[in-house]
């Protein structure tokens, strides 16, 4: 004989329930045969003869109907039911397993039905969309990869090597006009290639002007002047960018660019050529004032 | 009498190394890692006996623990003194010779000792070079295609990812950010190919930050898996210039020797715009240095010809390289042409992939 009120009494009021759960506000049921998750006097499954729950498993939905002359065997309390895939069919069977049955316990089963339904439809449109994989991260090899990722950037020298191959590039000129400097090395790497016929060159040159200077005078010394002058720029703008190095190389170029053609000298002169002309304006006005002189200057 | 060898176990070795050095010569309760190390010491250093020993003698075979310990320094620092005393000759020889002595000798770092890798490439291999001319970033480097970057995150990215994206967007001329809004990534491929992107960039994040990179050439081309480590943003770096500019920054390519570090290196070379603006005077440098590829991002300015200063803008982080597919991301159907296997790669210290 099953008293349910007495087990209620038992077990929902007044003694100890394993399945029970106390929370602030309300009691929640973990049996895992109970239809609503709570704690009540109708949906006890311990305390309820007639009692009914929907559960799923693998994704098949059964209806469970407790045979309260079984109450002695335990395992084999339950009967269960397979439930058709289709909703609207299930729901008709649920009906008819459970015709004559209480309204409250036949509601909440159509409900459950409905949620488990609901949620099976959820997982398997997860499945298809992105799968997040966890990959786990070992802690040692972690710790390692971080000790080896300091030693290989202390190994790195990275600013060094940015630098070295910036120079490099340099250099080689991709850069090509942009920057003044290879103006520079151009003419060290041509000092260095001359240096054995510089002195014979200085004599020539100063026979050249020894005999020059009585023919063609003026343009003579123009010409030594304007290259003078180019040189100071050269001279002018390199100190801008700190090469003071390099100036005494520049004036003992300055007769060697006498002989070199034009072209060469002018290659790397020409941002400056504004300022040499510039510059041969104000030597000039300040020594040669006659007209004529300068007129000649102005179309040269 | 024979010596036997006691199996050394690294762990053991490694503790009593570093025991060693906090003891003291005559404290009994120094002693702590035990007489089991310090038998495996010694009998590592059986071959090397001093004189003062007689020769089938070990310090091994002292019961007494304290005095066991006590000959096992004299030990120590009898060796250590030799030690010292060959150094000192050395040096006096040096200076005796004056330039005749022999160069010093270079001493051994990794990248000295580095296991030669048969995929090193030969600057003249006209197969690699065949190769190269033909493979899918030929068209880029013939010049046909610009480079344009799709970058994007995983879901939901968090503050510093989002940053690091934007920061990355302002390094990479003509990229551009999009929200990743759960769209699955087969799905992103052939729209981004519609619209003529060259590259898609995923940044994979974790405990808001970075930590992977997906990087997908696109009509096709490889897919490269990196993990992301030490992010710095632009402002958490110390002395660090003003924002970068539009200009296209020029790019260095360091250190790729093997065809798999080829083939890295040309996917990070064919993310910038072939013609580099040098008015900008920006770098990015891709440097690889023992498998782990570090970025960095700089302005130079040439001081004079010997001399060039750099300063460091943008963003810098390290990738090292996890695998490289040769189609478009698909993780479960994809070739893979190389993937990192930990235990076969990192089991030696001087061999590099790269």
């Amino acid at each position: 004989m099953q008293h349910d009120d007495v087990i209620w009494d038992i077990i929902g009021n007044k003694q100890f329930c394993s399945f029970k759960v106390k929370t602030k506000s309300q009691n929640f049921c973990r049996n895992e045969f109970n239809i609503t998750g709570l704690c009540n006097r109708s949906s006890c499954p311990l305390a309820n003869s007639q009692y009914a729950t929907i559960r799923e498993e693998k994704g098949q939905c059964f209806l469970y109907m407790k045979v309260i002359e079984r109450a002695a065997f335990p395992a084999k309390m339950w009967e269960k039911v397979k439930l058709s895939k289709n909703y609207e069919k299930a729901l008709e069977q649920i009906d008819e397993n459970l015709i004559y049955w209480p309204r409250f316990i036949r509601h909440k089963c159509k409900q459950r039905f409905t949620k488990i339904t609901q949620y099976l439809i959820r997982m398997r449109k997860l499945v298809l969309k992105r799968q997040r994989k966890l990959v786990p991260l070992s802690r040692k090899v972690e710790s390692r990869e971080k000790r080896k990722e300091e030693k290989a950037l202390i190994a790195a020298q990275l600013d060094n090597a940015i630098e070295k191959e910036l120079l490099e590039r340099l250099k080689q000129g991709t850069y090509g006009d942009i920057y003044n400097f290879p103006v520079h090395a151009f003419d060290r790497a041509l000092e260095q290639q001359d240096q054995e016929s510089e002195s014979e060159e200085e004599e020539e040159e100063d026979d050249e002007d020894v005999g020059q200077r009585e023919f063609v005078a003026e343009e003579e010394v123009e010409e030594s002047d304007l290259s003078d002058f180019e040189d100071m720029n050269k001279l002018k703008t390199s100190s801008d960018e700190e090469e003071e190095e390099t100036d005494e190389e520049e004036e003992e170029e300055e007769e060697e660019m006498e002989v070199q053609t034009k072209a060469s000298g002018s290659k790397g002169k020409s941002p400056a050529n504004g300022s040499a002309v510039r510059k041969k304006r104000a030597y000039v006005e300040i020594e040669y004032e006659t007209e004529p002189v300068a007129k000649s200057r102005a179309t040269s | 009498m024979d010596i036997t060898e006691v199996p050394v176990s690294r762990d053991s070795a490694g503790k009593s190394k570093k025991n060693k050095k906090q003891k003291k010569k005559k404290s009994a309760e120094g002693a702590v890692e035990g007489k089991e190390t310090e038998e495996k010491k010694t009998e590592k250093k059986m071959e090397k006996m001093e004189a003062s020993f007689p020769p089938t003698f070990s310090v091994s075979e002292i019961k007494n623990k304290q005095r066991r310990h006590l000959m096992f320094m004299k030990l120590k620092q009898e060796k250590r003194k030799q030690k010292m005393q060959l150094k000192k000759k050395k040096k006096k020889e040096r200076e005796a010779l004056g330039d005749k002595a022999p160069p010093k000798e270079v001493p051994k770092t990794i990248e000295n000792q580095r296991v030669y890798d048969e995929t090193t490439v030969d600057p003249e291999d006209e197969e690699v070079a065949f190769d190269e001319g033909t493979d899918e970033f030929s068209a880029y480097f013939n010049g046909l295609t610009n480079p344009k970057v799709l970058i994007t995150t995983s879901d939901r990215p968090r503050g510093r990812t989002m940053r690091f994206c934007e920061q990355l967007a302002t390094v990479i001329p003509n990229s551009h950010v999009y929200y990743r809004r759960g769209l699955p990534l087969k799905r992103i491929i052939p729209q981004c190919v519609s619209r003529n992107f060259t590259y898609l960039m995923v940044i994979n994040e974790d405990r808001q930050t970075p930590n992977g990179l997906v990087l997908c050439h696109l009509p096709d081309g490889p897919t490269a898996h990196f993990k992301v480590s030490s992010v710095r943003l632009r402002k958490e770096m110390k002395r660090r210039g003003k924002d970068p500019t539009e200009h296209s920054p020029e790019v260095i390519l360091n250190n790729f020797s093997t065809r798999l570090g080829h083939t890295i290196g040309r996917l990070f070379a064919a993310l910038f715009p072939q013609d580099p603006q040098f008015v900008g005077r920006q770098v990015a440098t891709f440097h690889n240095q023992r498998d782990f590829i570090f970025f960095r991002f700089h302005r130079y300015i040439f001081k004079n010809e010997k001399r060039v200063g750099i300063q460091e803008l943008g963003p810098r982080f390290t990738l090292k390289l996890r695998s490289l597919q040769k189609g478009t991301f698909d993780s479960k159907f994809g070739e893979y042409e190389w993937v990192l296997k930990r235990h076969e790669m990192d089991a030696c210290r001087r061999k590099f992939q790269l």
